[in-house]
C-alpha cells in the first residue's frame, strides 16, 4: 500500500494572536510553529502503523516555502519514508488541494490521510477537496480504521455518536481523536531523518476563488460579575433576566 | 438564487436547518435574489423549511441517499443548484457539511467560505463573509472573487425566526449515482442533545476530583436540560467519555450558555468554548485564568456550590 500523509504547518497552541499590516496578515514574529497536530498525532501515526503491519510506503506532502523542512523531518523521525514539499506559499485551501492532488494523481496513492482541521484557519476543506480533485470517496473524521487488503473499514465521528463504514482504496480520509497514539520521535528516529529524501517539488498553477482580507480579535470580555457563593438563586436571576441564558 | 442543503436525521428535520434556511434567507437579501432549499432522501415536514425563509424546497426523494457518501452527495446538490439557477450553496458545518464543502466548491468551481457565523455582506459587488479563525482565537473576513460560491454555517450562529409561509415543495429529478462507501452501522445517543448543537452546556473539569464524583454535574445538566462536557485531562484520564471533550483539540462549540465548572481555563480549552454567548465559572480558585473569560463567577467549592445551583434551577424552573 502506498500511503500519502498530507502535513501542514500551524502555530503553536498557545501562540499570541495578532495580525499586523493594517489588519491583513497574521502576525508571525514570535510565533513558534508545529506540525499541525491532527496531522501528526493521528493521520501519520495511523498511517505508520497500517505500514508496520500491512507493508508499503508512507510518504509526508506539504505545501511551502524551506523553512517548512523543519516540520517536514519531524515527521520523517517519527518514521515516514520519505517526504515532498511543494515549493510554494499555500494561499488557500483550493490551492492547497490543487497541489496535493496533482501530486497524488502522479504518484497513485492508496490512500490518502490528513488530519481533520488545523488549528489555524479551522477549515476542515483541503480533504474534501483533493478527495474531488482525485474523483475518489472522502471519509471524515475517522476515529478508528482497519484495512484487510484494499479494503477498510472507519468509523467516522458524527454529531452524538459514529457511523461505520466500507470503502474500497483508493480513497482520501481525515483523522479525528481516537484514529491513533501520539508518538514522540526518539534519537535513533531522528537521526536517521537526516538522511531520507525531502524531494522539492515545483508547484502548479492554481486560483485563489476565496481569500481571507481582513483579521479582527474578538472584543475583550468586560469584567466578569462574581456572585455570593451562597447565593445560587441570584445567579439563576442573573442568567435569566440580564443575560437572558435561560 | 441561493440554494441551502437541509440535513435530517432519520427523515426529520432539526433546528440546524432551519436556522441555515434562514440564514439562506438573509444571504438572499443580501445578494437581492432568493432562497430555495434543497432536501435529499426520506424527509417529513420539508415546506416547515419555507417559514424560515426558503421561497422553495427541492426534494430528491431517491431513498439510496438516506446514508451518506460523499462524492454521491456532492453530485446530486450540484447537479440540484444548476438545475434550480443557483450559484450560492449553502451547507451545515456539520460532519457532513464538512465532508461536501470542499467536493462542491472543487465541482461548482466556486469559491468557498468554511464555517461561516455571520451575514455575507455585499458591498460594490464584492461578496464578503466572516469566520472564526485561530480555533475562535480571532476573525477574518473572506472575499470570494468567483461567481459561484459556496459556504458552510456554523451551528448556533443565529436565531431563527419565522419570515413566511410553508413552502411548496418540488420534486426534483436528478440521477444518483450509486455511492462507493457503504454504510454499515449508525450509533447515536438517545436523548441528550449532541454537542455541538446543544444551547446549555454543564462542563466540568479536573476540580472534580474523580469520575465518580459526576452525579452533581449529571443532576444540574437533567434539570437544565443541557448537555454535559468536560475538559481535556478529564477525557485522557478516561474519567469521561472522549466525545464529551471540547477545546482546541476536542469539540468546538458555541452555546448561549457554557457552565466551567472546576475548569481553570487554559488557553487550548478557552479556543473551543470561547465563543459562548455566556460563560459562568465556578472555582474555589480566585486566581484560575478562566475568570477572565467569564461573564459570570463564583468563587467557592464545587461541591458546595453545584448542588446549590441545581437547587435554584429546580425552583426557577418549577416557578416558569
Amino acid at each position: 500500500m502506498k500511503l500519502l500523509v498530507c502535513v501542514s504547518k500551524t502555530p503553536e497552541t498557545t501562540a499570541k494572536i495578532a495580525f499586523t499590516e493594517g489588519n491583513t496578515q497574521f502576525d508571525t514574529s514570535g510565533v513558534q510553529f508545529i506540525m499541525n497536530p491532527y496531522d501528526e498525532w493521528y493521520a501519520l501515526v495511523r498511517a505508520l502503523e497500517l505500514k508496520e503491519a500491512n507493508g508499503g510506503s508512507v510518504t509526508l506532502i506539504n505545501v511551502g516555502p524551506a523553512a517548512n523542512d523543519t516540520v517536514i523531518r519531524k515527521g520523517l523521525a517519527i518514521g515516514a519514508d520519505e517526504a515532498v514539499r511543494v515549493d510554494t506559499e499555500p494561499s488557500s485551501a483550493l490551492f492547497v488541494a490543487k497541489q496535493i492532488a496533482a501530486y497524488a494523481k502522479k504518484e497513485a496513492f492508496d490512500v490518502v490521510f490528513l488530519g481533520k482541521e488545523t488549528i489555524d484557519y479551522n477549515g476542515s476543506e483541503v480533504g474534501a477537496m483533493v478527495a474531488e480533485l482525485l474523483d475518489v470517496p472522502f471519509i471524515s473524521y475517522a476515529s478508528h480504521m482497519e484495512m484487510d487488503g484494499d479494503t477498510a473499514t472507519v468509523t467516522r465521528d458524527i454529531e452524538g455518536g459514529n457511523e461505520v463504514v466500507e470503502v474500497k482504496a483508493p480513497f482520501v480520509v481525515s483523522a479525528a481523536k481516537g484514529l491513533a497514539e501520539q508518538r514522540i520521535p526518539n534519537m535513533r528516529g531522528i537521526m536517521m531523518a537526516k538522511r531520507k529524501p525531502l524531494k522539492v517539488e515545483p508547484a502548479v498553477e492554481a486560483e485563489d476563488l476565496s481569500v481571507a482580507v481582513h483579521y479582527e480579535l474578538p472584543p475583550e470580555k468586560g469584567d466578569v460579575k462574581l456572585v455570593d457563593p451562597e447565593n445560587m438563586d441570584e445567579l439563576v436571576r442573573l442568567l435569566h433576566e440580564e443575560a437572558k441564558a435561560i | 438564487m441561493v440554494l441551502i442543503f437541509a440535513e435530517t436525521q432519520k427523515g426529520k428535520f432539526k433546528k440546524a436547518a432551519y436556522e441555515l434556511a434562514y440564514y439562506g434567507y438573509q444571504t438572499a437579501q443580501a445578494l437581492g435574489t432568493e432562497c430555495a432549499a434543497l432536501v435529499l432522501g426520506t424527509a417529513e415536514g420539508a415546506e416547515e423549511l419555507g417559514k424560515y425563509g426558503a421561497s422553495k424546497v427541492y426534494h430528491v426523494t431517491d431513498t439510496a441517499l438516506d446514508t451518506f457518501d460523499s462524492q454521491a452527495y456532492t453530485k446530486v446538490i450540484a447537479a440540484a443548484a444548476e438545475k434550480a439557477g443557483a450559484n450560492v450553496v449553502i451547507v451545515g458545518h456539520t460532519s457532513t457539511g464538512k465532508s461536501l464543502l470542499g467536493r462542491l466548491a472543487v465541482r461548482m468551481n466556486a469559491g468557498s467560505v468554511p464555517a461561516v457565523n455571520a451575514i455575507p455582506t455585499v458591498e460594490g459587488g464584492t461578496f464578503k463573509v466572516r469566520k472564526p479563525v485561530f480555533s475562535g482565537k480571532a476573525f477574518a473576513d473572506y472575499e470570494v472573487k468567483s461567481e459561484n460560491k459556496v459556504l458552510s454555517l456554523m451551528g448556533n450562529s443565529l436565531q431563527p425566526q419565522e419570515v413566511g409561509e410553508p413552502a411548496s415543495v418540488e420534486a426534483l429529478d436528478v440521477e444518483v449515482p450509486a455511492a462507493q462507501v457503504t454504510v454499515k452501522e449508525v450509533k447515536r445517543m438517545e436523548g441528550r442533545t449532541p454537542l455541538p448543537e446543544a444551547e446549555l452546556v454543564v462542563s466540568a473539569g479536573r476540580g472534580m476530583k474523580g469520575p465518580e464524583n459526576w452525579g452533581i454535574i449529571e443532576e444540574l445538566a437533567e434539570t437544565m436540560g443541557a448537555t454535559t462536557a468536560c475538559s481535556r485531562p478529564v477525557a485522557d484520564a478516561d474519567w469521561r467519555p472522549h466525545h464529551e471533550h471540547v477545546g482546541q483539540t476536542g469539540v468546538a462549540i458555541r452555546p448561549n450558555l457554557y457552565f466551567a465548572i472546576g475548569i481553570s481555563g487554559a488557553i487550548q480549552h478557552l479556543a473551543g468554548v470561547n465563543s459562548s454567548k455566556t460563560i459562568v465559572v465556578i472555582n474555589k480558585d480566585p486566581e484560575a485564568p478562566f475568570f477572565k473569560a467569564a461573564d459570570y463567577g463564583v468563587v467557592g467549592d464545587l461541591f458546595d456550590v453545584v448542588p446549590r445551583l441545581n437547587e435554584a434551577m429546580k425552583k426557577f424552573k418549577a416557578e416558569n
